[in-house]
């Protein structure tokens, strides 16, 4: 194979590669919203997409109807989205920090949004008024300003970003052990840890509108500034000289994937490992150029969520296994292959 | 394009490295850079070519001052080409030349015919021609190095710096590089180790001591046993038998 282009030559197998995942990522979601509890056949959830949408008028049960709409569908795209936006986060980082290690929750993203979590939840603090995601939010954002602080806002180097996120990660785990350890009770501390796992429970359409937005709005910023990115291969020092305003695109980009991570933690908690995972496996069918390897993170990332979001409530009976569980278990095994395959040939 | 540099003083915290450094490259020059480790070659390039803001003073490219211009302009007439780059991503050969081209091109602008070209000269410039599908990883350290220059090349500039390009080359390939270097029709500034290339193929040499200017001259003038005693701490001699404009230096072993 020769790719001779990121815009030309190769973009055919690029498109090729997008729609194969579409379809699949099409699939998958009808997939995810028969199966459940209550199976429902795959004509009637066709039918109650179309239905939804206005475009049909079909005769179906109400109930189904309203399992497939009003649950299900939202939790699929949810699902979808949230993949789609932590492999973005993923690949962003592994590029910025030049890490093959890195991904959202490196920069204490996620330890911050528990400790938000955890303030509401336990402390109570702003009861009713604000509720636990907007405790995440902050605590996600509140992790993410002190990293920025600890690495000189984004001057220095990406060893001493990482440092500082493994700090702010450390803090911000200690003030949730601690608030859980000594005013909570077992009740509250299992609730928070659940949490913690991630679940796609009880989103809806709202979510769905404010999820799209984000991570399309993401997924353009990264897009224009991929071949800014591209830049980064050899370090900052060579992005500069090759004529990147170096610091102006990290501060950007690192923004971009704090209220990216920020907002998908706070709707669906802590997801680990699909950040990671994806933009390597991504990276091994489409190669480093950014501006082919984005569009394949996002599209892989959401079939690997939707996937994942229907094996956690199928693999035990009656019960709902939290998705960072699967996505470590399933995970893994399948980063291991890629690790085996793409090892050095020497 | 002429390169000046006025007065430049840069430092670390309360380290000088560099004080009160000035010169003048005139268009099509090749500068060397000369210095014992440490005296501030790599910085004074970083200076010149806009990568470090100088404390003092003012670097000027064509007469402008760099610290006006924007990051992309100036890539787009200045290349720098560091030592030892390296990365972890797999990447192949063509991707790093391709990268060459980023000064020149606007967010989503596709890949155009000039862009091509620019690639498959410059990678036929540095001998890399048939290695352009290769991964960079399974390259050997020369030709990383030659890569590097190519995609330098492939960025067309009209000033070029290099830190220290013969690194890692073997004697043909280090000449080789110096050849193309000093044929090349553009402005370059050269960070050398190397005294006896520097005096082969620099059109005139400067040399740093502990961050000053202690000389700047025709390879002649300014490779003289006194000042290879007084910067290097070497005894040597220097011999204008050969070609009395490119002295050949013959170190003694003591």
């Amino acid at each position: 194979m020769t790719r001779t282009d990121d815009a030309g030559g190769g973009a055919g197998w690029l498109a090729l590669f997008l729609a194969l995942a579409l379809v699949v990522l099409a699939f998958a979601v009808a997939l995810a919203t028969a199966i459940g509890d209550y199976r429902i056949g795959l004509g009637t959830v066709f039918l109650a997409v179309t239905n939804g949408l206005g475009l049909t008028g079909a005769e179906i049960p109400p109930i189904e109807a309203s399992i497939v709409w009003d649950l299900r569908l939202s939790r699929a795209l949810v699902a979808a989205l949230a993949g789609a936006g932590l492999a973005l986060c993923g690949a962003i980082l592994q590029a910025l920090l030049r890490n093959a290690l890195a991904e959202p929750f490196v920069l204490g993203v996620s330890a911050g949004a528990s400790t938000g979590a955890v303030c509401v939840i336990v402390l109570g603090i702003g009861a009713g008024g604000l509720s636990l995601s907007m405790g995440a939010f902050a605590g996600a954002f509140a992790a993410f300003a002190l990293v920025a602080l600890l690495s000189n806002g984004a001057t220095s180097g990406p060893n001493h970003t990482i440092l500082a996120g493994v700090a702010a990660s450390q803090l911000f785990n200690a003030l949730t052990s601690y608030i859980v350890t000594t005013s909570g009770n077992a009740q509250q501390a299992r609730d928070v840890m659940f949490w913690l796992l991630g679940s796609f429970g009880g989103v809806r359409w709202p979510d769905v509108s404010l999820l799209v937005l984000v991570v399309a709005a993401s997924l353009g910023i990264c897009l224009w500034m991929a071949r800014s990115l591209d830049a980064f291969t050899f370090g900052d020092e060579d992005a500069a000289a090759l004529g990147v305003p170096v610091a102006r695109i990290r501060l950007i980009l690192f923004g971009v994937t704090a209220m990216l991570t920020a907002t998908i933690v706070s709707m669906v908690g802590a997801i680990g490992f699909v950040g990671l995972v994806v933009p390597h496996a991504a990276h091994y069918v489409v190669g480093p150029m950014h501006m082919r390897l984005l569009p394949a993170c996002a599209a892989v990332g959401a079939v690997f969520m939707v996937l994942a979001d229907i094996v956690s409530r199928v693999i035990v009976a009656q019960q709902t296994v939290p998705i960072g569980v699967v996505t470590a278990l399933v995970g893994v095994p399948f980063f291991a292959l890629i690790l085996y395959r793409s090892r050095p040939q020497t | 394009m002429s390169v000046v540099a006025s007065n430049l003083v840069w430092g670390v915290r309360r380290k000088t490295i560099l004080s009160d450094v000035s010169l003048s490259v005139a268009q099509g020059e090749t500068l060397g850079l000369i210095g014992p480790n440490g005296s501030g070659k790599s910085s004074l390039l970083r200076l010149l070519a806009g990568l470090k803001r100088p404390q003092s003073g003012r670097a000027l490219i064509n007469g402008q001052d760099i610290a006006t211009v924007p990051r992309r302009k100036l890539a787009q007439q200045v290349a720098f080409v560091q030592q030892n780059a390296a990365t972890d991503t797999n990447v192949s050969v063509r991707d790093v030349l391709r990268l060459g081209r980023t000064p020149h091109r606007s967010a989503l602008s596709g890949w155009s015919a000039a862009d091509e070209a620019a690639v498959t000269g410059a990678l036929a410039a540095v001998g890399m021609s048939g290695h352009s599908a290769q991964a960079w990883q399974t390259l050997s350290g020369g030709e990383r190095q030659r890569v590097h220059i190519a995609r330098a090349l492939a960025q067309a500039p009209r000033v070029m710096f290099l830190d220290e390009p013969t690194n890692h080359l073997d004697i043909q390939h280090q000449i080789e590089i110096l050849r193309l270097v000093r044929d090349l029709d553009l402005t370059s500034i050269v960070a050398l180790h190397d005294l006896n290339l520097a005096a082969m193929f620099c059109d005139r040499i400067l040399v740093l001591h502990a961050g000053r200017v202690v000389a700047c001259g025709s390879p002649g003038e300014v490779l003289t046993e006194d000042l290879l005693r007084q910067v290097f701490r070497v005894e040597a001699e220097v011999s204008l038998s050969a070609d009395p404009a490119r002295p050949h230096i013959r170190f003694r072993a003591g």
